[in-house]
């Protein structure tokens, strides 16, 4: 299982800003290791974030997103104390949810 | 999927046929995901089939889309961009880089209550042009900028 991401989530006026930090490689096929070989693509595929249940952005990534993803997006609605969930899938099949109250 | 498919038909009757619906309905969470994930426009090797593959054959370029990317990208590896589009009724919102191994970055699906407005970081293996491209109301827009890398993020 990989790394929790980092979510925050504040309420600015009517808005809510979130930025995500992932911990993904994004490993993207491109790369050969010390011997030669060469380094599979790993990346993440899905990232959808949810407010209240709304999907409030999806997004498909390719491998040039870079390692350790970040994501900043903003949305109209969310009040305090609001659960902002994120979760991404990567092309290896691995999930990750996190979770985090709007502030 | 197809051993597992294949021993489902094998089984036959009223069991297998149950087995085969229960097997499609549990796979289909997944299924759906993988078609989501746009793999004719994600593997495309250069911008044109990109931008064909996404059925953005003909775009209109926009002063209303705002990019943000840095001129000069020290670390190719770690680029950071925004993009941000005026343009009324924006439903997603595409990053496209022309010089890398594969041309599209990143696809937004923008919801209604969402700002049409993202930013993320992406890989750039050379100085390029990096490309948003807008679609609203069935129609796409895109703006471009240059971005020069002094160290590239793809390879060694």
């Amino acid at each position: 299982m990989a790394d929790p991401m980092r979510i925050r989530a504040v309420a600015k006026g009517d808005e809510v800003v979130v930025k995500v930090l992932m911990a993904h490689e994004m490993e993207t096929g491109q790369r050969k290791d010390s011997s030669g070989k060469p380094i599979p693509a790993h990346f993440i595929q899905h990232v959808t974030a949810t407010w209240n249940g709304k999907v409030v952005l999806s997004a498909n990534w390719g491998t040039a997103i870079a390692k350790n993803p970040f994501l900043e997006f903003s949305f109209k609605g969310g009040k305090k104390g609001d659960k902002v969930q994120v979760s991404w899938t990567d092309n290896k099949g691995d999930k990750r949810t996190d979770e985090a109250a709007i502030n | 999927m197809d051993q597992s498919r294949r021993n489902v038909l094998k089984a036959g009757g009223g069991a297998g046929l149950f087995a085969l619906l229960a097997t499609a309905g549990m796979l289909r969470t997944e299924a759906a995901l993988a078609a989501d994930w746009d793999q004719k426009a994600f593997s495309a090797k250069n911008l044109k089939d990109a931008f064909d593959a996404l059925g953005a054959a003909n775009r209109i370029e926009s002063s209303d889309i705002v990019m943000t990317a840095p001129e000069i990208a020290e670390n190719g590896a770690v680029v950071p961009i925004g993009a941000v589009s005026k343009i009324p009724g924006t439903e997603s919102i595409a990053i496209l880089i022309a010089k890398n191994p594969t041309s599209l970055a990143a696809s937004f699906d923008i919801p209604a209550g969402t700002d049409p407005s993202v930013s993320t970081r992406v890989k750039l293996a050379q100085t390029t042009d990096v490309h948003v491209l807008v679609k609203a109301n069935g129609k796409f827009y895109e703006t471009k900028k240059e971005v020069k890398v002094t160290i590239g993020g793809c390879g060694g």
